[in-house]
């Protein structure tokens, strides 16, 4: 099999305004969703309480949402977690309420409206570990509505975490913009770093946008992959300098065209590869992985489309130029010392 | 020239048995197991627990697999949970002969199912995260303000007592906030004082500050003493939660120090945050109160007579009864301290206790009336008052620095000295992030992670095999080896697994594909120029390296970033993402080159290898390619 049989250079840069300027304008609108509605940042950000439950039945959340509705703690959200058994209920921070007082008052509510009284469950697992836990229960002597998991953070934590994300940010843009600059030169260091700056502002404009839980998972996730996305703007740019010491002749959009056409089957293949991983995490990985996911999927596909267009394209427009890249003429082409020679695909 | 020398080859088989050996721990699963740990605070459980726990069980006529002592408790491994259970009453019955005031607890917990001798080559399984296995978590903020304000408060005592023993005459002591300040009337004494204050006291620094008509001396804690008072609380604090979390029996405590004034507690497999959170914020009391040692007394401490009026009969610690006055002389809220040390002239092993201003003002009126009798010092816990240490009074002890010794060693010197801090808490806490996670969520989660990385494996593989044939399997066996080893070195490591630590094995799996697509595209690239086979392979190999290194490169940048900002499940991640990088690099490159020098290196005229087509653009001829 060979998926690519490509036999002229794509002409990726005569594109490159047109589509440089579509990238500005999803940016800009990424900026204007970021800016008018805000990141929904989970309670590790922002501070507050989790409950999950689950129904043995599919639950009535309008019903639910009444009953937490009606203990008056504030702004509380309440929505499907996963399947129609699982709800998630979120209670923002209040003050003279510690965590896990609200949690216990919103989950006893919720068992008196089941009917039922809450106590406390004994049991041993199969494997032989102890387990006590609160449980709701009824005459019958089911469970109707079962505490899977509390969550409580302080404020002061969530804005310590909101800093720490900020700072790892900044490391992973400024370490990877240092290797850049070193490995090729300032222009390119800058082309890469707006090129995956812009994939990250397009990741934040869809959670944005959407209103998708934006939590620690979701920042791990854009972390790594902008690491990763990076690194498709270091083959084109290798394959670039490559190309300007092999064929002399060529101007500047035509480097860059049969650089980008001459990986692109390369491309292609490792990006679906990891989507494939990611794909599975998306179908198999549940609710808690969800977002990570969705934040990997956006991720991914915009590291594709921004090394070619975005970051070859600043590159372009930063005015690359030969002389920038193969300093000392001719005579280096051939040197078998040079640590990058072999740095191409 | 696609050959390896020997020891390369014999590099990676060891690479691959180690993997091995640290990954099967994991496949093992559990088994039931019961755990023997300290009930009290005054009891310790060592080696010869084994002893008693074996003899117990067969006495009940229960099998163990094995009985183990791991420094804190006795666990002992059962075939299944019947046994488990029986085994259990057959320890509680045996160890505690008094239910209602148990010396030790029986909990029923997990152990790895993996052969002893693994675990004696430290081949354990990885360490789920609550996430994954259910429980409590607790972040807990340690007020450091008033262990400082306290050290400041005892400082100011002793300043005090400094000062009069050298007959230095001052207008007043204060405490503000952290600092001390003491005026005087004259310069001249404030030279002097000044002089013993900086000598005995190396711990504060003086300022000199005029105040009126009179002259103040302000000491500060130097920073590193503050930090040392910091530490101490800080250590003091998390030993206190480790002698009451025992007490839950939880098969695995976590309980660490993060930053500078944090304590993460997390509690597997307990579900009861209310129970949980009343064990943890429980204090034990301490009391000094006097020994009663009339004649009466004696006869009741030989279980002769009643126990006289306005006193009581506790046991102390090597199991001898004493009758001890009700009257309270002194609190722990008096002791400041208690250190292990040495007697300086008899050079004993000694516990030396530092007492406040008021306590020390006590203790020094209660010993001048009571030399050559006894005092007691009691530790309560859950109500139930046990005698520490009793010691006789030997002289009139001012200045609130006490000194027991005699008849002691250093090990319980080290004890003692630990019990009567473990009273209570060197500074308050505060929860701050509080976690529950049911048992099924986490079994649930274990389940959907292993899922993800098994379909998303398997895609990856057919794809892998489809696309670049024989090359695709030596791929897909690299990638294979890539996850062995990383699930070995987090095992070797005992690494904590959490979901998104499961999250950043798959994806790591997802990118570490890259590199060896690098390479196969490379080779039909060398293949598509001309070049034979056997060159083919080795150009295509050297040349992606530089690209795979940089790829990796960038990656790695990201993932320290986040370990070194990251917190929680971030760092969960990050530490995975971080070493899976690394084993990558290592499969992709050194192992998958391996097997294609195995199996294609010996042929001298090689004339085609199994990468798929290779398609040239002149033409439209295909390269020759043959099946395997």
């Amino acid at each position: 099999m060979e998926f690519f049989r490509i036999r002229k250079d794509i002409p990726f840069m005569r594109y490159a305004l047109i589509l440089n300027v579509i990238s500005f304008l999803t940016f800009a609108a990424a900026v204007y969703f970021l800016a008018t509605r805000s990141l929904h940042l989970s309670i590790e950000f922002t501070g507050g309480t989790v409950l999950e439950v689950s129904y043995e039945k599919p639950a009535d959340i309008n019903r639910t949402r009444g009953v937490v509705e009606s203990l008056n703690l504030g702004e509380v959200q309440v929505q499907n977690f996963g399947s129609s058994h699982d709800v998630l209920i979120r209670l923002p921070v209040r003050p003279n309420m510690t965590g896990s007082v609200a949690a216990a008052t919103v989950f006893g509510a919720l068992c008196k409206a089941e009917s039922g009284t809450v106590g406390t469950k004994q049991y041993v697992t199969p494997q032989g570990e102890s387990v006590s836990r609160p449980s709701c229960a009824v005459a019958a002597g089911s469970e109707p509505v079962k505490l899977m998991r509390t969550e409580f953070v302080g404020p002061s934590v969530g804005s310590e975490l909101a800093r720490d994300g900020a700072m790892a940010l900044g490391m992973t843009v400024l370490g990877i913009m240092l290797y850049l600059a070193f490995r090729f030169e300032w222009k390119f260091a800058v082309a890469g770093i707006i090129a995956n700056l812009h994939d990250v502002v397009i990741i934040l404009g869809f959670f944005a946008f959407f209103q998708w839980e934006f939590s620690l998972a979701v920042l791990a996730a854009i972390l790594a992959v902008l690491g990763y996305s990076v690194n498709e703007s270091v083959v084109i740019f290798d394959r670039i300098r490559e190309a300007f010491r092999k064929y002399r002749k060529l101007t500047t959009p035509q480097v860059i065209d049969h650089a980008i056409t001459s990986t692109t089957s390369r491309t292609i293949i490792t990006h679906g590869s990891t989507q494939m991983m990611v794909l599975s995490m998306l179908m198999f990985g549940g609710a808690t992985l969800h977002y990570f996911a969705v934040a990997l999927t956006i991720g991914i596909l915009f590291g594709i489309y921004s090394s070619i267009f975005v970051a070859a394209g600043i590159a372009m427009w930063l005015g690359v130029k030969r002389e920038d890249l193969v300093k000392s003429g001719p005579a280096k082409e051939s040197d078998p010392n040079d640590p990058n020679a072999g740095a191409v695909v | 020239m696609n050959r390896y020398p020997w020891w390369k080859y014999a590099m990676l088989v060891i690479a691959l048995l180690i993997g091995l050996l640290y990954t099967v721990p994991n496949l093992f699963g559990e088994a039931p197991a019961v755990q023997v740990s300290s009930g009290k605070a005054t009891i310790k459980v060592e080696q010869a627990m084994v002893e008693r726990v074996s003899q117990a069980l067969t006495k009940a006529g229960v099998k163990p697999d094995f009985v183990q002592f791991d420094g804190k408790s006795v666990k002992a491994r059962f075939q299944d949970t019947d046994t488990q259970l029986l085994a259990k009453d057959a320890l509680s019955k045996a160890l505690n002969p008094d239910p209602a005031d148990p010396s030790y607890i029986v909990a029923l917990n997990l152990l790895s199912r993996s052969p002893a001798w693994m675990a004696s080559v430290r081949a354990l399984p990885m360490y789920l995260g609550l996430d994954l296995r259910g429980g409590v978590h607790f972040l807990m903020q340690v007020d450091m303000k008033s262990a400082l304000t306290k050290k400041a408060e005892a400082l100011t005592g002793d300043i005090r007592t400094m000062l009069r023993d050298k007959n230095i005459r001052h207008a007043g002591i204060t405490r503000d906030g952290n600092t001390v300040e003491v005026r005087f009337r004259e310069a001249a004494t404030l030279a002097s004082a000044r002089n013993v204050l900086a000598d005995q006291l190396p711990d504060l620094v003086w300022t000199e500050q005029p105040d009126g008509g009179d002259i103040k001396l302000i000491g500060n804690l130097k920073p590193e003493a503050a930090r040392a008072v910091q530490d101490q609380a800080l250590k003091q604090n998390i030993t206190t939660l480790h002698n009451r979390v025992n007490e839950l029996g939880v098969s695995e405590p976590v309980i660490q120090q993060q930053g500078a004034d944090r304590v993460v507690v997390q509690l597997p497999g307990v579900q009861d945050t209310a129970k949980a959170k009343d064990i943890i914020g429980r204090t034990a009391t301490l009391e000094i109160r006097m020994v009663n040692e009339t004649a009466e007394a004696k006869d009741a401490e030989r279980g002769g007579g009643p126990v006289p009026f306005g006193s009581e009969r506790y046991v102390e610690r090597n199991g001898q009864p004493i009758i001890v006055f009700r009257q309270v002389i002194l609190t722990g809220e008096n002791l400041n301290d208690a250190q292990p040390g040495f007697d300086s002239q008899t050079q004993e092993p000694s516990v030396n206790l530092t007492l406040d201003a008021k306590g020390a003002r006590i203790f020094k009126d209660v010993t001048r009336e009571n030399v050559g009798k006894r005092m007691a010092i009691l530790l309560f816990e859950k109500g139930k008052g046990e005698v520490v240490t009793a010691p006789v009074i030997r002289s009139e002890i001012g200045g609130g620095r006490v000194q027991i010794s005699g008849r002691m060693t250093t090990t319980e010197a080290n004890d003692t000295s630990l019990l009567l801090r473990a009273g209570s808490l060197a500074a308050p806490m505060e929860i701050i992030e509080e976690k529950t996670i049911g048992p099924s969520l986490g079994a649930d989660n274990i389940a959907k992670g292993f899922a993800s990385v098994t379909y998303g494996f398997a895609a990856i593989a057919t794809f892998m095999c489809a696309y670049y044939l024989l090359f695709g399997v030596f791929s897909t066996v690299a990638l294979a080896f890539n996850l062995l080893l990383l699930v070995a070195v987090l095992s070797m490591l005992q690494l904590t697994l959490t979901l998104p630590g499961i999250a950043a094995i798959a994806l790591t799996l997802g990118m570490a594909i890259d590199a060896n697509v690098l390479i196969n595209e490379r080779v039909r690239e060398e293949l598509r120029g001309g070049a034979s086979p056997q060159v083919a392979i080795q150009a295509g190999y050297e040349r992606a390296w530089g690209t795979i290194l940089d790829s990796n490169v960038t990656t790695l940048i990201a993932g320290l970033a986040l370990l070194a900002f990251g917190s929680g499940p971030v760092r969960g991640f990050a530490i995975v993402h971080c070493l899976g990088i690394l084993t990558s690099m290592f499969s992709a490159v050194v192992f998958s080159r391996g097997l294609v020098n195995l199996w294609y290196g010996r042929q001298k005229r090689l004339k085609s290898v199994s990468i798929g087509q290779v398609w040239r653009p002149d033409g439209g001829t295909t390269a020759p390619t043959t099946e395997p």
